[in-house]
């Protein structure tokens, strides 16, 4: 039973960390349709703005939580801006282009960001330091759940309701609806479009950062790559949910944390991403629009 | 290392150059000791090739020099194979048919296997500095063979040895990246655990390299109740697993491979990698033959040697010595030599075992002591 328990928690982690970059995906798919291929990077460039600051604010004397929360205030405001800028620069000039040119333009700006680190950091791993402190209570309970993945769940718990009350309830997150249910309505309307474009391009890349901060710090190790596969793995995530849904992408998150703890823990490691990937092509076979997404006409 | 494809009428253009120039050595010095050395030396892998090369330079002059072999002098014949087996059995080919006495290489695996055969025929030894392919002793096939490094399977068992002898485990828990390199190493570590007959694999698993977390295996690690993990891989993944196995409380030993006996390791994984054992080259930088041969590169060619340097140089001893202490170029006397005679080399004192493999030649264990890697002895 223990067992069983170790496996689920590490599932639920392992959820979390894909949920909460999902997020950002189908975010940005819900309201332009696009497959932001460059948003791992984002989260990689979270990641290294975090471990800057913490190495500047440690190597000036500063410890504990604070260095944990200024460092995530950097990284989220500087990973907001490159979301921001990519948006201004590699797909706003392509929004009346064909669909496949904005992709191929996301692809190339996550190949550019890739490298544009790995020349001005290193190509080598760099340690990330633990920035989330042990709590005390979770000591007994640190062989099933440590401190620092019950805070990834919780964090990601937190955002996901607070993202949803945003869009439900807020005039921003309004306009976000509107957006992606008619472009060109919701313009008529009267709604700035390109500004809730922008400001949906912060928000995916303000939860990257906190992602990358948080999980960089689980895993201790962090290298200009660790974007990419992250990324393809939310991005599986998002699609396995319903992409363009928010709870989808969550529960996507879960649903492919959980197979692979699972698949690990009772079947094999050596086949995590075939049960994984299995399970993808099940889901879409019998729900061709994700587990939660609607599948609605195109319009023609 | 293995490589194929081929350059074949650039080499016969090179070869045939080669031949001539040799056929007019021969003719002036009748009763030399006939050396060939044979490998990659151009193409993209002639850094391989081509150190070895230097260091039969540097020490057939240097023997030359002491009044050679059994009164002797020596004389070397120079033959590329470019690493490519197709090439180097005209490459061999080409040695038999001049007759030397042995041969220094070849470099890589694959063209080394391609050759040996034709040396065994025409009972000739060949000792090679580089070629690590587990079966080119194993098989039996080549008693011709000898080599100055230590095969793949030589880190298993010392992994397995070790853990069984020194930490005394009972269950090992055996790890590898699905690669070609960890998951052979891993396989061999497997073969000898079962054999061994002391412990028991309780787990045999790849990873996906790369992955965001590993708790699900470190979770089914701690399952097994294995006292001892053996990895199969390279750093990145070794210090997720460790780091998160000593996150979890667990105390299993780790022991792993070259590939995560790199300052890297230490460095990401830093408190977590403190009592990580991990194999690796045995250190002879400090042997004073090794500096001393490595001084006589630098002054020779005023550059720092190239990899399997001390490698190529110790095969060159190794056979001039065999040859004079057999006193007699003979295969069959020449190969008791080889196998009975300790010869004083930059990687210590060697001879070879039954199988061709230098004894005293290869890894040793080290651990994380204090954030560096210290000597286990």
């Amino acid at each position: 039973m223990d067992y069983f328990l170790e496996l689920l928690m590490g599932g639920l982690t392992r959820g979390s960390i894909y949920a909460l970059i999902a997020l950002g995906y189908t975010m940005v798919y819900g309201i332009i349709q696009l497959i932001n291929f460059a948003h791992g990077e984002i989260y990689m460039i979270g990641a290294f703005t975090a471990l800057i600051v913490a190495s500047v604010l440690t190597m000036n004397g500063m410890t504990g939580i604070s260095v944990l929360i200024l460092a995530s205030v950097v990284a989220v405001l500087y990973s907001a801006a490159y979301g921001f800028t990519v948006e201004k620069i590699a797909y706003k000039p392509l929004r009346q282009a064909p669909r496949l040119s904005p992709l191929i333009s996301a692809i190339g700006m996550s190949i550019f960001l890739q490298n544009y680190v790995m020349l001005a950091q290193t190509s080598d791993f760099l340690p990330f330091p633990n920035l989330i402190p042990d709590l005390p209570f979770m000591e007994h309970y640190s062989h099933i759940i440590s401190s620092a993945e019950l805070i990834i769940v919780l964090t990601t718990a937190v955002v996901t309701i607070i993202l949803t009350l945003f869009i439900k309830f807020t005039k921003i997150g309004k306009a976000m609806r509107a957006t992606a249910q008619d472009q060109e309505m919701a313009m008529l309307a009267g709604v700035n479009v390109n500004r809730v474009i922008s400001n949906t391009f912060i928000i995916g890349s303000v939860l990257a950062a906190i992602g990358g901060v948080l999980i960089a710090s689980h895993i201790g190790r962090i290298n200009f790559y660790i974007g990419f596969i992250a990324g393809i793995k939310a991005f599986t995530a998002a699609v396995l949910g319903g992409i363009g849904s928010i709870p989808g992408a969550v529960l996507g998150g879960m649903v492919l944390g959980w197979t692979e703890s699972f698949a690990t823990g009772y079947v094999s490691s050596d086949y995590e991403d075939v049960f994984a990937f299995c399970l993808l092509v099940l889901i879409l076979i019998f729900r061709p629009a994700g587990l939660l997404g609607r599948s609605t006409a195109q319009k023609v | 290392m293995k490589r194929s494809s081929f350059h074949i009428p650039l080499l016969a253009l090179f070869g045939a150059a080669l031949l001539m120039t040799v056929l007019s050595d021969t003719l002036t010095a009748a009763e030399t000791i006939k050396l060939g050395v044979a490998g990659a030396h151009s193409g993209d892998l002639a850094s391989y090739g081509l150190p070895t090369v230097k260091a039969a330079e540097l020490v057939v002059k240097e023997t030359n020099a002491k009044g050679g072999v059994l009164g002797r002098q020596i004389e070397l014949f120079v033959e590329d194979d470019v690493c490519k087996p197709e090439v180097a059995t005209n490459t061999a080919t080409k040695l038999v048919s001049k007759s030397v006495n042995a041969v220094i290489g070849h470099i890589c695996s694959g063209a080394t296997k391609a050759a040996l055969g034709i040396y065994k025929d025409a009972k000739i030894i060949a000792v090679s500095p580089s070629a690590t392919n587990p079966d080119l002793t194993q098989s039996g096939q080549y008693p011709n063979f000898y080599r100055t490094i230590a095969s793949d399977d030589a880190q298993a068992r010392l992994e397995v040895d070790f853990a069984i002898g020194k930490l005394k485990v009972k269950k090992i828990a055996v790890l590898h990246d699905k690669g070609d390199y960890g998951k052979g190493l891993a396989e061999f570590a497997k073969k000898f655990v079962d054999d061994s007959k002391k412990a028991t694999v309780v787990l045999f698993e790849g990873i996906t390299p790369g992955a965001v977390d590993y708790s699900a295996v470190v979770q089914k690690i701690k399952k097994s109740g294995a006292d001892a993990v053996i990895y199969g891989g390279y750093h990145p993944e070794a210090s997720s697993i460790v780091a998160q196995m000593r996150k979890k409380n667990m105390k299993t030993f780790f022991i792993s491979d070259d590939g995560v006996k790199d300052d890297t390791f230490i460095k990401v994984a830093q408190k977590y990698a403190e009592g990580v054992y991990a194999t690796g080259p045995k250190d002879t930088s400090k042997n004073p033959l090794a500096v001393a041969a490595n001084e006589a590169h630098k002054k020779a060619y005023t550059a720092d040697p190239g990899a399997f340097f001390l490698n190529g140089y110790a095969a060159t001893q190794a056979i001039l010595s065999a040859i004079q202490k057999a006193g007699s170029t003979d295969y069959a006397a020449l190969g008791k030599a080889l196998q009975t005679e300790l010869v004083d080399t930059p990687l210590g004192k060697i001879k070879f075992d039954k199988r061709g493999d230098a004894i005293g030649v290869g890894f040793s264990m080290y651990q994380v002591r204090k954030g560096v890697y210290v000597e286990v002895k």
